[in-house]
């Protein structure tokens, strides 16, 4: 019987095959392979089963460490189990491996591989995370592609169960984790006829059971470890073998065959090359371009990684193979050269010593690097190896793909080798983030994969905002299996869904010639060229592109659908590639919005219905003219006058041409300059919000609340006036501190993103028309020209000295924000924090940010909102990984610990001849962590730094180059709640228990944010979320109370939404407390499913309701009659119930199930009146009068 | 006595029967009103607004971080997971049905046409007796006129009427211009009965804080007069059987809604205010009343001091109001 075909990405079918396998699955979120554990959470939560009738068990954990430990359990009592990972998590299961591996439990790793984080973090895929696993005894299977992916994680399980050696089946991470193909899908008879009954019952009889115990994880001393050691040589040996043998028996079932290595190519080639993975696929290309060509090329693929089978490999190789170069996903510094080369070189020697007769043993063999973090490697850089191997002496390692300007080893190669067919549909589609484009695309190729005999493949690439984001699709069609893992570059189509991007990217750039070209803009179709920048206009006329426009999102208003204009691109899509006959394509459409939009009610369906039904009536050719008709250029990615890195890089990187900067553009330790944000002048919002001077009441509640730093306050001498720009509004600062002042409130209005936060929160109203404040949104295009000006002047008008404002919400607000325009989510609830962070502390701190939302919107490139001040000071800030941030931070603080003891010992021995006053005031001065006293501090140290310079000598040089570190740091730590409650814990728990001065912000979701909003432990009783889909049972870890009950650990709980002031208070608290603080951060986030301009009213509830109390716990209130804890919320005055009903994580649990949402609802209801009783009772243990003395009882032995 | 009544087309053993209220949001909580003697069921409105703004706010502010991050794919669990719209309504319906031995009267609430009405046919399949459609409308837009506004109405009756063949009660506002004339158009596009009436959203105003509240006040007895009148005016203009909600608290006032015209006679807000074993209590006060007054049939009563049938019509009329205007200056 012929085999269904499916449309999915890899890791839908690697999970399907898992989840059908096993009965114990054991999962933890990690990008990229957090899909796989998703699809088995959902499946199992819905009840699907396993071949053997049962619903696999899925158990999330704190960490992967977890999972591994978890997994390890429950194979060692006897059952199948799996679990699924990448990157770092995988670097953590690793003592885990060695255990499994070394126990002979049979188990299969599915692995997305992924890059490990070195200079930097990076996402996306490569393999150094598996080859830090090659010594583990596991054995490793790659696979190349979705088809293979799927099939490999069957061959891997059946070949674990017979040879009970572990396997880590692994492909890489994105390029085939996350494209989406048309496969032929195993069925559950394929997995059974796979599987042996008898070795699973032999595993199961092997568990650990008290009904005939053995005993296992025994210490062994020097006299037998090493022999016990050798003792399972046997199994590993068998492994090639046994995988061969799967192989056949597969083959037999499904005809797609596979063998240890396979070979591609001439059959007497004499350049060969050999790598693994999705690379091998492109190299699969241009071998079989090549050997068409003439060329004696050939290619070997690498299935089994692990053991590594010199015979195969050697059966592999044509004997004629005189040159070999073997490329690495991967890089080992220090190294001869990468692991599968070296592995290659061995094999190829050790044949040559034992005289085996095989022309190839005589190769020349070199070895290169490609495709680090997902780097595209096309045929033309396979062939650009195969080229080099045909030189006289052939570069060993060499990488490909990059141009390395400082130490020369990057090989050049043909863009223009194009080895793409012709009867393949390429297209190329740019998205602006929730427009949907994404999601309608995916539809698109199961449309085509699913209903017509055409493959399809689909890829979709990401930049790094969370807000404004911009999407590119890639898609192929055609009628064959689409191999190409690589980008599209000669598109057939290509789709613009915001004019926007024709004035920053080259979007003409993927385009063939005589492409068609689809834009949606509100012009009408007869300006469209005119309104196009010059750059585009000539793409348009040298590739005679055909151009097509509509206005997409005026069809899809019309229709219901707000911005979301994906049902109308798509129609059009179909329309003018002519994939289908437009009538069957609508068809199609429909019945994918009516599958798609279904469950979101009859009234999303028909409004999905209505737009695709409008849409083609909107869709109108657009004349193209001889000649440009505009000198008007595309606009520069950054200002003329931003720095000159900014300019030479991050503008670079700003325009997508990221892949063309060479390597000496970088700093070698991953170093970068901060403060780059603003000049990505991203103008992504669609209203900004206008200030009524008149009205204001100059509360800076609505600076407070920007998640962006995009609307602010200050006040300033009326005289800095003097050249502001027509429009700067200015009114006279309120406030007896204030007197004589000017006050602005002004909106940077390229970096607005729109979301209203500003607005809600305004409390100043019209009282003859409330419905106008102080603060209103309006389209941004009436007011974003004039604001320009505006902002830019305001930038640089003058701050008041710190230390003379109030540490208070206005006060707050006053001080310059070092973190701003970050890439968060419009409405993000956790930036508002950072920036109140950077406001009170940034000129003096170091911040160790947990990987995560934080992270990414706080260090990922292009650019990075942490800035300095004028005077050069701001926020030091390093990621250093997910699992070790409290520990990262502790280091900073004994660091700067350790240098202030340095400078003060140094400034003790010069204190003779510095002068008593000068020493004695800078050794007064390094406790001081108050505005004032830092001011003082930083100008003693001036003049320190004036007298050392005087004096000369290498002692006063090396105490001049220390001085700042007389000026006391504020060390924060900062990050979400899935480090602070789950990954992290230990860590925190142990740096809390310390008597360091370190400030622990959490940013408190109650989901792994990042990663697409799985529950972690502070994710509250029934709330949906990944992993807890049906709603959470448990409730939420208290963190504060644990951290309380050290007893020396200031804590706060806060919520900025809900009481401002308490939250700038607990700040400052925590800031001062001369020993751990720990701040729990309320913060609305995208994941809780309802619109974040409600962010402050829904903490208003979260708070009245006793969801979140707000409290102080400060240890210093210790004179008699003070309770350390002071609650600054008082008991509930809302049920929780209508909080809850407000957000989309529980009324999903409500519709689904509404009983059991009863059940939850009153469980949280009560757990808030408990956990308020307790904390009133906390509150009340005040400190009495010292107890008197009282002697020791007499030892009774005494 | 006999105390049944045909009601929409159904034979119930009572007018009594709880209104459309949270009340059935809970499946015990129908049993113990079936057990306090309910004649039927009236199930908690589905909303127009519930269906068509839930699923465009899971649409705006759920799906539409979908594709966005390289990292996640979505940020909630499979929409598969979990349903919005009908789905979860029309399963408790199906429960309810399986709980309760006597009629299940769904109830739809809206004031546009629109695919939402085609909900009504799906409780229908899911096996409700009969569909009450709460006509609420508030007007506020100057351009659309009184008679714009009924047109609108009748069209929304018709569309339901159009997918359903079960019984089809109207609930309604009083602010109607001529409420017989309104009735006879939705006679004629199908309507089987009438419920009079809805009680409308009256917001309060927070003169600090400069906005306005929401707010649920529950129904006190003196609401009842206004239902009382209109009951009578309507009565014998119509195809349609009548019911009344809103303002009846005890048996005494149920005694006078049947003989104002109502068949049915509904109760939310003593329910809240007293338990469901109130609807026991205004049960037995009526039965008692008709018996203490030797009626044999409680049908013989209904109407009977409608506008048609009452001995002094004037009274329902304006000259009741010049009488009053006068007695009071007197």
């Amino acid at each position: 019987m012929a085999a269904r075909m499916v449309t999915v990405d890899a890791n839908e079918a690697v999970a399907s095959v898992a989840h059908r396998s096993n009965e114990v699955i054991a999962i933890y979120p990690i990008t990229p392979a957090s899909p796989m554990g998703e699809h088995a959470d959902e499946w199992s939560a819905a009840g699907r089963t396993n071949l053997w009738g049962a619903v696999p068990r899925v158990q999330q954990l704190q960490s992967e460490g977890g999972a591994a430990g978890t997994v390890h359990g429950a194979l060692q009592a006897g059952s199948l189990a799996t679990t699924f990972t990448a990157s770092q998590g995988l670097l953590l299961m690793i003592p885990n491996l060695y255990k499994i591996a070394g126990e002979l439990l049979p188990f299969c790793l599915h692995v997305a591989a992924r890059t490990l984080a070195t200079h930097a973090l990076s996402i996306f895929g490569d393999h150094s995370d598996v080859m830090a696993c090659r010594q583990t005894g596991f054995a490793m299977l790659c696979a190349g592609d979705v088809q293979e992916a799927q099939d490999f994680a069957a061959v891997a399980q059946a070949t674990t169960l017979t040879s009970r050696v572990p396997f880590l089946h692994f492909f890489d991470g994105f390029r085939t984790s996350h494209e989406i193909a048309k496969i032929a899908a195993l069925s559950d008879d394929d997995l059974r006829a796979l599987y042996d009954e008898e070795a699973i019952a032999a595993h199961r009889a092997r568990a650990l059971t008290p009904d005939h115990p053995s005993i296992r994880g025994t210490a062994q001393n020097p006299d037998v470890f090493f022999q016990a050691r050798e003792a399972s040589n046997p199994f590993h040996d068998a492994v090639p073998a046994a995988v061969a043998a799967t192989f056949e028996r597969f083959a037999a079932l499904t005809g797609r065959r596979y063998r240890l290595f396979d070979w591609v190519g001439h059959p007497q080639a004499e350049r060969v090359l050999v790598l693994m993975g999705s690379g091998a696929e492109a190299a699969h290309v241009a071998v079989e371009r090549l050997v068409a060509a003439g060329e004696k090329v050939g290619l070997v693929k690498v299935r089994l990684y692990r053991p590594f089978d010199r015979d195969a490999l050697l059966a592999a190789l044509p004997p004629t193979t005189k040159a070999v170069a073997v490329l690495d996903r991967t890089k080992e510094p220090g190294a001869v050269g990468e692991p599968l080369y070296l592995d290659v070189v061995a094999a190829l020697a050790r044949a040559r010593a034992e005289g085996v007769a095989h022309g190839a043993t005589s190769a020349v063999v070199v070895g290169g690097r490609y495709g680090l973090s997902s780097k595209e490697f096309t045929p033309s850089m396979a062939k650009a190896a195969l080229d080099a191997l045909a030189t006289p002496r052939p570069p060993h390692g060499f990488t490909l793909g990059i141009v390395d300007d400082v130490s020369f080893r990057s090989l050049p190669h043909d863009p223009a080798f194009d080895t793409e067919a012709d009867d393949v549909v390429r297209a190329v589609l740019y998205g602006l983030g929730s427009d949907g484009t994404v999601s309608s695309n995916k539809n698109t190729i199961k449309i085509i994969g699913g209903d017509t005999p055409n493959y399809a493949q689909g890829y979709f690439v990401y930049d790094s905002k969370k807000s404004g984001a911009t999407t590119v699709s890639h898609l192929r069609f055609g009628p064959r299996p689409v191999r190409a893992p690589w980008l599209v570059r000669r598109a057939s189509f290509v789709a613009v869904h915001d004019p926007k991007f024709l004035e920053t990217t080259d979007v003409f750039e993927v385009a063939a010639p005589g492409a068609t070209f689809l834009l949606n803009t509100p012009v009408p179709a007869a300006e469209v060229f005119a309104g196009m920048p010059r750059e585009a206009q000539e793409a348009v006329l040298a590739k005679r592109l055909k151009v097509y426009a509509i206005d997409g999102a005026s069809v899809a208003e019309a229709a219901g659908l707000g911005r979301r204009i994906s049902s109308v691109m798509q129609t059009c899509f179909f329309a003018l590639s002519g994939v289908l006959p437009r009538d069957e394509a609508i068809e199609k459409i429909r019945k994918a919005a009516e599958k798609t939009y279904g469950r979101r009610g009859a009234a999303v369906v028909r409004a999905n219905f209505a737009a695709i039904d409008a849409a083609l009536a909107h869709l109108h050719h657009v004349p193209v003219p001889a000649e440009p008709t505009t000198d008007r250029r595309r606009r520069d990615p950054v200002a003329p006058d931003a720095p000159d890195f900014v300019r030479r890089v991050t503008a670079v990187l700003l325009a997508g041409q990221g892949d063309a900067l060479p390597v000496s553009a970088f700093r070698p330790d991953g170093t970068w300059p901060t403060g780059t944000a603003r000049y990505e002048k991203r103008a992504i919002g669609l209203d900004l919000p206008v200030w009524d001077e008149g009205l204001c009441i100059q509360c800076g509640k609505c600076a407070f609340v920007c998640p962006h730093a995009a609307i602010r306050s200050n006040a300033y001498p009326p005289a800095a006036l003097a050249h502001a720009p027509a429009g700067f509004r200015s009114v006279a600062a309120k406030g007896g501190d204030l007197a004589g002042l000017a006050f602005t409130i002004q909106v940077a209005p390229d970096d607005c993103t729109g979301c209203g936060l500003c607005v809600a929160v305004c409390p100043a109203k019209d009282r003859s028309n409330p419905r106008h404040k102080a603060l209103d949104m309006a389209p941004a295009e009436a007011h974003r020209d004039a604001a320009r000006p505006a902002f830019d002047f305001f930038l640089g008008l003058p701050h008041l000295d710190p230390a003379a404002l109030t540490v208070d919400v206005k006060g707050s607000q006053l001080r310059e924000p070092l973190f701003e325009f970050s890439g968060a989510c419009a409405g993000c609830g956790e930036t508002p924090y950072l920036k109140l962070l950077s406001q009170l502390f940034g000129d003096r701190a170091l911040i160790a940010n947990a990987t995560g939302c934080s992270s990414i919107y706080g260090g990922n490139l292009p650019t990075t909102p942490w800035r300095a001040d004028a005077a050069g000071r701001g926020p030091a800030w390093a990621n250093s990984l997910f699992e070790d941030n409290a520990e990262f931070g502790l280091g900073f603080r004994l660091a700067a610990d350790a240098h202030a003891t340095r400078a003060a010992l140094r400034l003790q021995a010069l204190a003779p001849k510095l002068g008593g006053d000068l020493v004695a005031g800078l050794l007064e001065g390094m406790g001081r962590g108050d505005e004032a006293g830092l001011a003082a501090q930083r100008a003693r140290v001036a003049a320190l730094r004036e007298a050392l310079g005087r004096l000369g000598g290498p002692e006063a040089r090396a105490l001049a180059a220390s001085a700042d570190a007389l000026v006391k740091k504020s060390v924060w730590i900062v990050g979400g709640d899935g480090w602070a409650y789950d990954i992290g814990y230990g860590g925190l728990d142990h740096v809390l228990a310390s008597h360091h001065d370190v400030n622990v912000l959490v940013l408190d979701t109650e989901v792994y944010s990042n990663t697409g909003g799985q529950a972690s432990k502070a994710t509250p009783v029934g709330a949906a979320a990944k992993f807890a889909s049906a709603g959470k049972e448990v409730g939420k870890k208290d963190l504060g109370l644990l951290a309380m009950s050290y007893g020396h650990v200031y804590v706060a709980r806060v919520a900025w939404g809900a009481r401002d002031a308490q939250t700038v208070r607990a700040f400052a608290e925590a800031e001062a407390y001369p020993g751990p603080s720990l701040i729990l951060a309320y913060s609305p986030c995208i994941a809780h499913g309802y619109d974040l301009v409600m962010g402050g009213e829904q903490q208003k509830l979260a708070v009245a309701s006793g969801i979140w109390p707000l409290y102080r716990y400060d240890p210093r209130r210790t004179a008699p009659g003070q309770a350390p804890l002071e609650l600054d919320s008082g008991a509930p005055t809302v049920r929780a119930r209508e909080f809850m009903k407000n957000e989309g994580r529980f009324r999903s649990v409500a519709l689904a199930d509404p009983k059991r949402y009863a059940r939850l609802v009153d469980a949280a209801e009560l757990q808030a009146a408990e956990r308020r009783a307790m904390y009133e009772h906390l509150s009340g243990l005040r400190h009495g009068p010292a107890p008197a003395p009282h002697p020791m009882p007499a030892h009774p032995n005494r | 006595m006999d105390l049944s009544i045909d009601y929409l087309g159904l034979r119930l053993k009572h007018p009594i029967m709880p209104g459309a209220s949270p009340l059935v949001d809970d499946l015990d909580t129908v049993r113990r009103l079936e057990d306090a003697g309910a004649s039927a069921i009236v199930m908690h409105s589905l909303f127009e607004e519930q269906v068509s703004r839930e699923g465009r706010a899971a649409l705006r502010h759920m799906d539409a971080h979908d594709g966005l991050q390289a990292e996640a794919d979505s940020y909630f669990p499979s929409s598969d997971v979990f349903a919005l719209g009908p789905v979860a309504y029309l399963e408790r319906l199906g429960k309810i049905r399986a709980a309760v031995d006597v009629p299940v009267i769904a109830s739809l609430n809206g004031a546009t046409p629109g695919g939402w009405c085609e909900y009504a046919a799906l409780m229908q399949e899911a096996g409700a007796h009969a569909i009450e459609l709460n006509l609420y409308a508030l007007p506020t837009d100057p351009a659309e006129d009184g008679a714009s506004v009924e047109a609108r109405l009748v069209d929304v009756v018709r569309e339901v009427r159009r997918v359903v063949h079960v019984p089809l009660a109207v609930k309604l506002s009083p602010f109607v211009t001529s409420m017989p004339s309104f009735v006879r158009k939705l006679d004629a596009v199908g309507a089987s009965g009438y419920v009079l009436f809805n009680r409308l959203y009256q917001p309060d105003l927070d003169p600090e804080a400069l906005i306005v509240k929401r707010s649920l006040h529950l129904s006190d007895p003196s609401e009842l007069a206004a239902r009382l009148h209109f009951l009578a005016i309507v009565f014998g203009t119509t195809r349609g059987c009548l019911a009344v909600t809103g303002g009846v608290h005890s048996g005494r006032d149920a005694v006078k809604a049947v003989m104002a015209g109502a068949r049915g006679v509904q109760v939310v807000s003593a329910l809240l205010k007293h338990g469901v074993g109130r609807l026991r209590v205004i049960l037995e006060e009526m039965t008692r009343w008709f018996e203490e007054h030797e009626y044999d049939k409680l049908s013989t009563a209904v109407g009977s001091l409608s506008f048609a049938r009452c001995p002094d019509p004037s009274a329902y009329e304006r000259a009741n109001y010049v009488q009053l205007l006068q007695s009071w200056h007197g």
